[in-house]
């Protein structure tokens, strides 16, 4: 039962983190995440000592405001123009942690605030806590917490889904159109706020970083469309949490530790092995594509040697590879591949276009400028090579990062 | 207890303070990189090298520790900048899933290593958190060494840092291969972390490379400046964190050393001059001021314009103006006016342009427009 | 038959592409000593690519680029190359002096430092292009015009034969282009060879005697009399390269 009461718990927690990480990656924010798990510390400190009580509700809206002064303070940095925005983020919350830490070391000794605990977090104390009302325990509190925050995160993204698409991907527009990327952005990051608050305290601040941009980056890896990469990324999220549950159990190590590990590895098995867009995939089709270019190239070269009183240099068998500046077995293997394509014949010791590869030449270089990216289909009809087109249109999100009000 | 004869706070403040200034230094190079945050990566990422020296090793040596450090360190880095050369992921999430899966793994060794009986694991704890209190004098001696092939290596590649930072593309046209000197960069840095580890932890450890070098760059617009004070400010921190945290009670000294050094950055960022938010300020209330003169003395160039003998002419005409608040307003920018010899005063009230203000307007290419009317 | 003898520079097949797409395709035109050249084509035609291909920046698909018949990375110290404006951070804390003294650096070599000698070359080649008043200001209070003064004198003092620039107009008030283009003439009175990527088609006839036309393959390249003519520009600024069926 706690076992399945903490799968439970950390699948809620990955899908309430996967929701904004989507949008923070997106907008180029991700490391945003790393400083307000580490500042919401001060928060809760700071709230404590107003409270004198562990346990008050009031402690996770302490926090969620830090987050959120730590989001306006690196704006603040920011808007002075006088840094990047990651030196403002990497000094800004050193700075506030370390007020964090100073104030529970010097103040607050003998209170339950284990900066350890907050740091590295365990899931496996997470079911511990009960919410027991007239005496029926309902379930681990942090199930409810984190459920709270889940739905609310659904909330946000369904009721405002439209406004943060236009204010990721188009910021101008936004404001044409009379959305606030402003204020789109506070919302976003309170969000952010109070799901690291909810979830650092069931798994560390670590985990927090890894559960909000592990899944949504592998998502990003295997679609462009917003809306499967919200689905997706809280999938793959409950699957590496799972996974990351059962390799602890197993090998009897701390769970956040090993969520975090399978997220990451999660992440370079779809980078490495990726369909259309892992690096053996990109690999495999540089080839196909450096194989299929150098014959168009060569063809190019020889059509256009033809006709001059150089052609018996320039492309004679003998001499051509040194003026494509190419190895003899890279121009000994094109040619073959060329010839028993019917497009070259050999004739008086030189290379010569046939007239299907005239027709063949021509007919990609005019579709290759009229039509873009179609020329490759057509290439794949006539010349059965295999292509994948995706990679190459590629569609990178504006940055967005720098608001000015 | 007198602070500044305790031994063990005197080799204490010694490290931090060689900390500071190797680390200070270093970070120029990585912040005018816009690199700032990899710092942060590295530091996390350098727990599972650690634990897998422990693990390899045991815990006889923490030298080995360092080397395992270092390893994961460079190994983060170079992750990092795959991902994000042969995918769409760009470089600030690559960092966060390096940094976040690194150091699982390194939580994860850590509990496995807890359960091997008999194994003492006190001396890596202190990589995470950061133990100066209990520096050793061979850790001086260590950082000591680190430091100073740091600065060795800076001076050494001086111009070839310089001109990786500023310009790689013409960096390699002279036939400096930035590859290389990217990876000298990502190795010193590597060196620099992992050495203040045990000093300020994983978490402040970011803070001691960024936050000089932002505060240096507000005093100076030369590098070798910026790089030199930044060395001082880390120095200074280091020293002056030391040296509060051990006479405060239970103040622990690498968060004392971060709020020293974010003190020094507000100091730069609020004072510095030209760049300074203060000066900027003022410069800024000054250009208000002087667009202001500009506009009333255009208004009495019009006027004189307008008569064939250059006249005086009244207050109420140069600010066509009834409103007495205006006037005062008025009649304030033109004593100025006449304290710098560009108007003259007729009688009371009455002001005239003279040549030296001509002369100004033409100066500052305003003469044409102040013959379109009054302003 | 051309007489290569003559050329020092000669580009030959050069092809250029981004996955399969060609971005520069069997370009070869060949240059003579002393010459003052404009690449000329459309956005996107490859002109800063073909520089870039030329000088080792990128690695081409086939073809050679040859200097006194040797690959660019022998003649390193013997050509100079002004980068876009735009590809640097102008806020980094140096000053125009600096920034000047960078183009001693490929002859100094790794580790080695730049002495006396170099500064005063610098200050010559920052007086030459009207600059030496702004010897110690920072780079971020520069005009756009005064930058590329900057990068000129930063590839005077490398004290080349061949010169490359890229996009040394783009951006630059009137009285600067002046500036730019009467250095390069004398630069070229004096025997040196500069290769310029340029944009605006009026002034070439004014400016360059030699002249490449480019859209991603070459449409015609030598002395600005024969090869930039109305035909030509017409082919140029096709937009479907229909080029091949001529």
């Amino acid at each position: 039962m706690v076992y399945f009461e903490i799968q439970l718990i950390a699948v809620v927690v990955v899908a309430a983190c996967a929701i904004p990480g989507t949008f923070l990656i997106l907008r180029q924010m991700s490391m945003m995440t790393d400083a307000i798990s580490h500042t919401v510390l001060l928060g809760i400190v700071l709230a404590f000592f107003v409270t004198h009580d562990l346990g008050s509700p009031l402690l996770i809206a302490g926090a969620a405001l830090m987050g959120l002064f730590t989001v306006y303070f690196t704006e603040v940095l920011n808007r002075t123009k006088q840094m990047s925005e990651d030196s403002a983020i990497g000094i800004v919350f050193p700075f506030l942690f370390s007020i964090a830490i100073l104030l529970i070391s010097m103040l607050a000794k003998n209170v339950h605030l284990d900066t350890r605990c907050v740091l590295l977090g365990e899931l496996i104390f997470a079911p511990s806590q009960r919410l027991v009302v007239d005496g029926a325990d309902l379930g681990p509190r942090a199930l409810y917490t984190m459920g709270f925050i889940l739905l609310l995160n659904i909330g946000f993204v369904v009721i405002f889904f439209k406004e943060l698409k236009l204010t990721t991907f188009d910021e101008n527009l936004a404001v044409a159109l009379g959305f606030s990327p402003v204020i789109m952005h506070y919302a976003l990051m309170s969000i952010v706020s109070i799901t690291a608050v909810g979830a650092f305290e069931a798994v560390g601040s670590v985990l927090v970083i890894a559960f909000m941009i592990g899944p949504a980056a592998t998502a990003y890896l295997l679609t462009k469309d917003i809306k499967k990469l919200l689905i997706l990324s809280v999938l793959i999220g409950a699957a590496n949490a799972i996974a990351g549950f059962w390799l602890a159990m197993w090998i009897d190590v701390s769970i956040s530790g090993m969520m975090a590990v399978v997220t990451g590895l999660s992440f370079g098995l779809v980078f490495v092995f990726g369909k259309d867009n892992g690096l053996v995939a990109i690999a495999r089709r540089r080839r196909q594509q450096a194989k299929e270019f150098a014959d168009l190239t060569m063809l190019f070269h020889i059509f256009r040697h033809e006709n001059s009183p150089r052609a018996e240099i320039e492309n004679g068998i003998a001499t051509i590879s040194k003026h494509l500046n190419w190895k003899e077995t890279k121009i000994e293997a094109r040619a073959a591949d060329l010839i028993g394509r019917g497009f070259l014949v050999k004739e008086n010791k030189k290379l010569i276009l046939t007239e299907a590869g005239q027709s063949f030449l021509a007919l990609s270089r005019s579709k290759e400028r009229a039509h873009g990216f179609h020329f490759r289909n057509l290439l794949r009809k006539i010349a059965f090579v295999p292509t994948h087109l995706t990679s190459l249109k590629k569609t990178v999100p504006r940055n967005v990062g720098k608001l000015s009000v | 207890m007198n602070v500044f004869s305790d031994y063990t706070t005197q080799i204490v403040a010694l490290g931090a303070m060689l900390l500071g200034i190797s680390a200070g230094m270093l970070g120029s190079f990585v912040v005018l990189k816009k690199e700032a945050l990899v710092g942060d990566a590295i530091s996390h990422s350098a727990l599972p090298g650690i634990c897998l020296a422990f693990m390899a090793f045991g815990a006889k040596d923490t030298n080995l520790f360092l080397f395992g450090a270092v390893a994961a360190g460079l190994l983060s880095i170079f992750v990092v900048k795959t991902v994000v050369k042969y995918s769409k992921i760009k470089f600030d999430s690559a960092l966060a899933i390096i940094l976040s899966s690194f150091f699982g793994l390194g939580l994860v060794l850590m509990t496995y290593i807890q359960r091997i009986p008999n194994s003492n694991q006190a001396g890596m704890e202190k990589f995470i958190f950061g133990q100066a209190s209990t520096m050793l004098k061979r850790e001086v001696y260590e950082l000591l060494a680190v430091g100073v092939v740091l600065i060795i290596l800076i001076i050494l590649f001086w111009k070839e840092l310089k001109l990786y930072v500023f310009n790689p593309e013409y960096a390699d046209s002279l036939g400096f291969s930035t590859r290389k000197i990217s990876f000298l960069l990502s190795a010193m840095t590597v060196l620099a972390v992992v050495a203040g580890l045990q000093t300020v932890g994983v978490i402040l450890m970011s803070a001691m490379l960024v936050s000089p070098a932002v505060g240096a760059r507000q005093w100076t617009d030369r590098l070798s400046i910026m790089v030199l004070l930044a060395g001082i400010f880390g120095g200074l921190s280091g020293l002056i964190g030391t040296l509060i945290s051990s006479s405060v009670r239970n103040m622990p000294t690498g968060p004392a050393i971060v709020l020293v050094l974010s003190i020094f950055v507000l100091i730069s960022l609020v004072f510095a001059p030209n760049r300074g938010l203060l000066w900027r300020q003022i410069r800024h209330y000054q250009n208000v001021k002087s667009i202001g003169r500009d506009k009333v003395l255009m208004n009495l160039y019009y006027l004189s314009r307008q008569h064939e003998n250059e006249h005086a002419h009244a207050i109420e005409a140069i600010c066509m103006s009834c409103d007495k608040k205006i006037e005062k307003q008025y009649r304030q920018i033109l004593e100025k006016l006449v304290e710098m010899g560009y108007a003259a005063q007729a009688q009371k009230d009455c002001y005239v342009i003279t040549t030296e203000g001509r002369n100004h307007l033409t100066e500052n290419g305003l003469i044409k427009e102040a013959n379109y009317g009054l302003l | 038959m051309k007489k290569e003898e003559n050329y020092i520079i000669n580009v030959e097949d050069m092809t250029v592409a981004y996955h399969v797409k060609p971005v520069l395709w069997d370009v070869d035109f060949h240059v003579p000593e002393g010459v003052l050249m404009a690449v000329v084509g459309p956005n996107g035609a490859g002109k800063s690519t073909l520089i870039k291909a030329m000088l080792g920046l990128l690695k081409p698909v086939s073809g050679t680029a040859l200097f006194w018949g040797k690959p660019y990375q022998t003649q390193r110290k013997r050509i100079g190359y002004v980068p876009q404006r735009g590809s640097v951070d102008w806020d980094f804390p140096t000053t125009v002096l600096d920034v000047v003294c960078m183009g001693r650096y490929g002859a100094a070599g790794w580790i080695k430092r730049i002495g006396k000698a170099e500064k005063k070359m610098a200050l010559e080649a920052l007086d030459k292009v009207g600059m030496l008043e702004f010897k110690n200001r920072q780079i971020s209070q520069l005009s756009g015009g005064q930058q590329q003064r900057v990068f000129l004198a930063r590839a005077l003092v490398q004290d080349a034969e061949i010169y490359f620039m890229d996009e040394p107009f783009q951006g630059v008030d009137a009285r600067t282009e002046k500036a730019v283009i009467d250095i390069l003439k004398a630069l070229r009175d004096t025997g040196k060879t500069v290769v310029v990527v340029h944009h605006d088609l009026q002034t070439v006839p004014e400016y360059f005697d030699w002249v490449t036309l480019l859209n991603t393959q070459l449409i015609a390249s030598g002395p600005t009399a024969e090869v930039f003519t109305e035909e030509n520009l017409k082919k140029t600024y096709r937009t479907s390269g229909e080029a091949i069926k001529e």
